[in-house]
């Protein structure tokens, strides 16, 4: 343990110890904690200035019904859902068999093809960017969730094998052997022995995916252009130009885009974290 | 047709583990080469064209790239890269020492660990909007603590001199988080008996952190840096949000100098944009070779 556990020091220090946590936390925090006082002012607040003082008045209830009566920010949130939970389904769907073949066969291409996946997980966007969407304009895909949906589940693989695969092949060997010795058909060994083991990964790439898609920015703004399809990201953009200087009303709309990805990081913590930090043990 | 089936039977039977591999393959690697590998190649093959996306595509040879040569705005944002790549490694250390901070077994440790981590689960567009309006001259909190002071607040974001570093500081608020949790993940593997064997030979304090602690880190600060420099290198978001670029492009980074050639109002310029997006890839491919070089030793000593 480092540094020395704080038990074994004089009980001054664990005293300010314990008042340094709270303090840090709040100054590290100040921006969200802004944000969320903010949300709940009245427009003469934010009018005659009084961003950090006590609010005059509790408009919580006002603020946030006018951010979803007047904008479109609810069909905002909806399209943003309606792009993420397919592509964390697809994606999950691609990998799982992806990371099964990397990790399971053995096959000359096989480390190579595990680099093309790792490689191209790494490349900026912008190296995609006109030839994606030089695509999804031919084939119709432009400006809908489906083709934002297809190209995140197949970016997505490439990091997303990564993991199964590095995770597959930590499990025992042995168990695959002995089926194939008893007669099992490969798809069977995949569904009925290594698919149960995989949940933990499984759970982890979800709540990963489903962070990262959710606030995506870039291509929500280069594969859509209009309302019915703009996820909650792009969406803020541009109310945010309509809002200029209503504080309170943008405060509102960036607590909403904020809460779904936060909801499930509070829910689904530990497998968030095993995920984002594989490979920070060891390797 | 029996005789048919089991000749197919017995095909499938004696090179089941040669064909099985390809058929699990399939459907990712087909998409992976249609959205990620073969748009690499065809960003290259534009970037010799002069294109704006609808009439036919002209070929030009490396008129693009001399083009770049002469563009002012494209060394400008060259430079705001190598100012967030420089900057944004600050990231690796202050995440080391939150996490040190917070290395402790207290009451409701679990929570504030989680509270710190928080910046990185949220959008960007949210920081970007966050800090932007932290900056803003007439209300934000810059703007109070200067006015304690009797000072007039600097307009960060509309000055040429300080709006990159202003968004860079907004950049690292998540960056850290997330360095943080790598460094607190990897301190849990700490050996307690290298710990206790440093303690014993009388190393502390910053001689046990450089010396025992730090080199078992090494994972989790080789992770910590390869995600630092993709971020610094994707950074795109924060720049859109914040300035779309401004003022006068003084806060452009080559991702976002692209978009702007290839997709904006200023003009559908595909083949200058793909140019742009050629050069970022080769210098992030410098850094995804060294990665693919460590991962294939690695991979060869059979980790």
């Amino acid at each position: 343990m480092f540094p020395r556990p704080i038990e074994k020091s004089s009980a001054g220090a664990q005293r300010s110890y314990k008042i340094a946590l709270p303090i840090a936390l709040l100054i590290w925090l100040l921006p969200l904690i802004a944000v969320l006082l903010t949300s709940i002012r009245s427009a003469g607040d934010i009018n005659s200035g009084n961003f950090w003082g006590m609010p005059t008045s509790f408009n919580m209830i006002e603020n946030y019904t006018a951010v979803f009566t007047n904008t479109e920010i609810g069909k905002y949130i909806w399209n943003s859902f309606r792009v993420t939970i397919p592509t964390v389904f697809l994606t999950l769907f691609l990998s799982c068999l992806s990371g099964y073949a990397l990790a399971i066969y053995r096959f000359k291409a096989s480390m190579w093809l595990f680099f093309l996946f790792v490689a191209g997980n790494f490349v900026p966007f912008q190296i995609l960017m006109v030839p994606v969407r030089d695509f999804s304009v031919q084939t119709g895909l432009y400006d809908t969730v489906t083709g934002l949906v297809l190209f995140h589940a197949a970016f997505q693989a490439g990091f997303c094998t990564l993991f199964m695969r590095n995770f597959i092949k930590a499990l025992p060997h042995e168990l695959i052997e002995s089926a194939r010795v008893e007669g099992v058909g490969e798809f069977k060994i995949f569904w009925y022995i290594v698919m149960p083991l995989m949940r933990p990964a499984i759970a982890a790439l979800a709540v990963l995916i489903f962070t990262f898609i959710w606030n995506d920015y870039f291509w929500a703004t280069v594969l859509v252009q209009g309302d019915h399809a703009l996820p909650i990201t792009a969406g803020l953009k541009t109310l945010n130009g309509q809002w200029i200087s209503q504080w309170h009303l943008v405060s509102a709309g960036a607590i909403m885009a904020a809460l779904p990805p936060v909801l499930m990081f509070f829910a689904m913590q530990k497998h968030f974290i095993a995920g984002l930090t594989l490979g920070a043990t060891k390797g | 047709m029996s005789v048919d089936s089991t000749i197919e039977q017995s095909y499938w039977k004696k090179n089941k583990l040669k064909i099985a591999p390809w058929l699990f393959l399939a459907p990712g690697l087909l998409m992976f080469l249609l959205y990620v590998i073969a748009p690499i190649f065809q960003s290259i093959w534009v970037s010799f064209y002069e294109w704006d996306g609808l009439s036919p595509k002209k070929f030009i040879g490396l008129a693009n790239y001399q083009e770049l040569i002469d563009d002012r705005d494209f060394y400008r944002s060259l430079k705001n890269n190598v100012i967030w790549l420089v900057l944004y490694m600050l990231a690796v250390p202050i995440g080391l020492f939150i996490a040190l901070f917070l290395n402790q077994n207290v009451w409701g440790i679990r929570i504030y660990k989680s509270l710190f981590f928080f910046p990185f689960v949220i959008s960007q567009v949210v920081v970007g909007l966050v800090f932007a309006w932290f900056y803003d001259p007439s209300n934000g909190i810059l703007a109070l603590i200067f006015s304690i002071w009797g000072g007039r607040p600097p307009a960060i974001l509309a000055d040429e001199d300080y709006v990159t570093y202003g968004i860079i500081a907004a950049g690292l608020w998540p960056q850290i988080a997330y360095c943080m949790i790598l460094f607190l993940t990897g301190l849990n593997n700490v050996s307690p008996d290298q710990v206790e064997a440093g303690r014993l030979d009388g190393a502390k304090g910053w001689r046990m952190l450089w010396h025992v602690i730090l080199p078992q880190l090494r994972p989790a600060t080789f992770i910590a840096v390869v995600v630092t420099i993709i971020g610094a290198l994707r950074s795109f978001d924060l720049v859109s949000i914040m300035t779309q670029g401004g003022p006068y492009g003084s806060s452009r980074v080559l991702a976002y100098y692209m978009y702007e050639t290839a997709l904006s109002e200023y003009g559908y310029r595909m083949g200058y944009g793909a140019a742009i997006a050629v050069v970022l890839f080769l210098i992030m491919m410098v850094y995804i070779s060294f990665f693919l070089w460590r991962m294939y030793r690695q991979e060869k000593s059979g980790g």
